[in-house]
């Protein structure tokens, strides 16, 4: 019996597709874009399989495209994930997310003493990467380390 | 090239290059000399300390009389707009239109940074919390350089709490440059923090842990001794425990090397006993002594009258 081919996420035709987001990031980039907020349709699948990754997450949104900055967040719990663009059901443009060297007003400083959480001051972090590849980010004012799991997304 | 620091804030000891820093050793030297030099000829520095501070606060204060400065500001924040609830930002802008320069000291960390982003004029970060105090660093790299002749590949020993004592932590960064080698001594609770110890071995250089004090006094050049504060404690139980974990005491110098000399940021609890205070190695209270000209020194640089 010939095997039948289906989307297990329904395709769409125009928005962008999230790719190659860890399995167990998906509910967290949802988050962090506000898409449990948006009025755009949304649709997402976790523990996919996934030949390079072993499983993975997808989120597809209809007639929403990203800014850079949205892009950077995503960055940073995601950093394996693609970003496809897609018009008249058709791939329009294609990336890998990169981690940016500087991050500015997306993430809250972990130091409950810093001035930012004082202040009315937007955070600015520089991205560095710990021996072991986690990702640890610099606050300018305070110059403590925020780590991956004590991230909090502004 | 001549080095210009003219309306340079300084808030982390790395905003200024090693030669830099030399050059303001040097301004200090000479003002060690002829502390009196009437440069500011009335102009105004803005002392602002948000938090209670002795050494620091009357060494900067002494160091802008002695230029024949002005001094504003205040020494807590009793009865000022800030305890009505007035934010940093208003404060600095406000206080800037008023003086040529700005020494702070506030408990919030990065406040400093935050300041000199808002402030037309320059600020010198007289400590944020615990994050830095540059010109603490400042003064122990001139007291280092006065005692040993040279910045150059020298053997410093720490000694006491490593993790939490943010003079050691600007100490660490500024010798890198200077090609030191670092021992570092410390109850395993207060060790050095990773994030320290990546500046070393990105400047390529060694460093040793130890537990026993007295095994590294024979090849130190320099023991920079630091209280255990007790309120970076959350548990006091945890307190006691380490809190007597190593005292000073004046016979451990008996095989120390002859150039050898102990200092200290100040205020000491314990951590060096009494009877080290008359021996020849001992340099605390004229490191202490040596922030004044240190002073005088960055606060005329930054006026760009030096």
């Amino acid at each position: 019996m010939e095997k039948r081919k289906e989307l297990i996420v329904s395709a769409i035709e125009n928005g962008t597709v999230i790719d190659h987001i860890p399995a167990n990031k998906v509910f967290e980039v949802i988050k962090i874009l506000g898409l449990d907020n948006c009025d755009c349709p949304v649709y997402f699948g976790t523990n996919l399989e996934s030949k390079k990754y072993g499983a993975k997450g997808i989120i597809k949104i209809s007639n929403k495209f990203f800014k850079s900055e949205e892009i950077n967040k995503i960055a940073l719990v995601a950093p394996t994930a693609s970003l496809i663009e897609i018009k008249e059901f058709e791939v329009v443009n294609k990336h890998i997310v990169e981690i940016p060297d500087r991050i500015e007003g997306i993430v809250k400083c972990f130091n409950p003493k810093c001035v930012t959480n004082v202040e009315k001051v937007m955070t600015k972090f520089t991205v560095k990467k710990n021996e072991f590849g986690k990702i640890q980010l610099r606050c300018h004012y305070c110059e403590k380390f925020t780590t991956e799991e004590n991230m909090e997304f502004l | 090239m001549s080095i210009s620091l003219k309306n340079r804030s300084l808030i982390s000891i790395n905003d200024y290059t090693p030669e830099e820093i030399c050059h303001i050793l040097d301004i200090a030297e000479d003002f060690e000399k002829t502390r009196l030099q009437n440069l500011l000829n009335g102009r105004v520095i803005a002392s602002l300390f948000f938090e209670p501070s002795t050494r620091t606060r009357l060494s900067f204060e002494t160091a802008i009389q002695l230029l024949g400065g002005n001094v504003i500001g205040f020494s807590s924040t009793a009865g000022t707009s800030v305890q009505k609830g007035e934010s940093l930002r208003d404060t600095i802008t406000m206080v800037a239109s008023y003086a040529d320069l700005i020494v702070m000291r506030n408990p919030i960390d990065g406040s400093a940074r935050f300041a000199s982003e808002v402030s037309k004029v320059p600020i010198i970060n007289a400590g944020d919390g615990s994050n830095q105090h540059p010109t603490q660093c400042l003064l122990d790299l001139y007291s280092i350089r006065k005692t040993q002749g040279t910045l150059e590949n020298l053997e410093i020993t720490m000694v006491g709490d490593l993790k939490y004592g943010r003079t050691v932590h600007s100490l660490v960064q500024a010798m890198c440059h200077f090609n030191a080698k670092f021992n570092f001594v410390s109850p395993n609770e207060l060790k050095m923090p990773t994030t320290v110890i990546q500046h070393i071995k990105d400047a390529g250089l060694e460093y040793h842990e130890y537990t026993d004090l007295e095994e590294v006094i024979p090849h130190s050049d320099i023991i920079y001794m630091t209280r255990v504060q007790r309120e970076r404690f959350p548990d006091p139980l945890e307190y006691e425990k380490v809190k007597n974990a190593y005292i000073l005491r004046n016979y451990m110098l008996e095989p120390a090397k002859e150039n050898c000399r102990i200092l200290h940021p100040l205020p000491r609890v314990n951590e060096i006993n009494e009877d080290v205070d008359p021996n020849p190695k001992a340099y605390y209270f004229q490191q202490a002594q040596n922030g004044l000209y240190v002073r005088e020194a960055l606060i005329a640089a930054i006026l760009g009258l030096k």
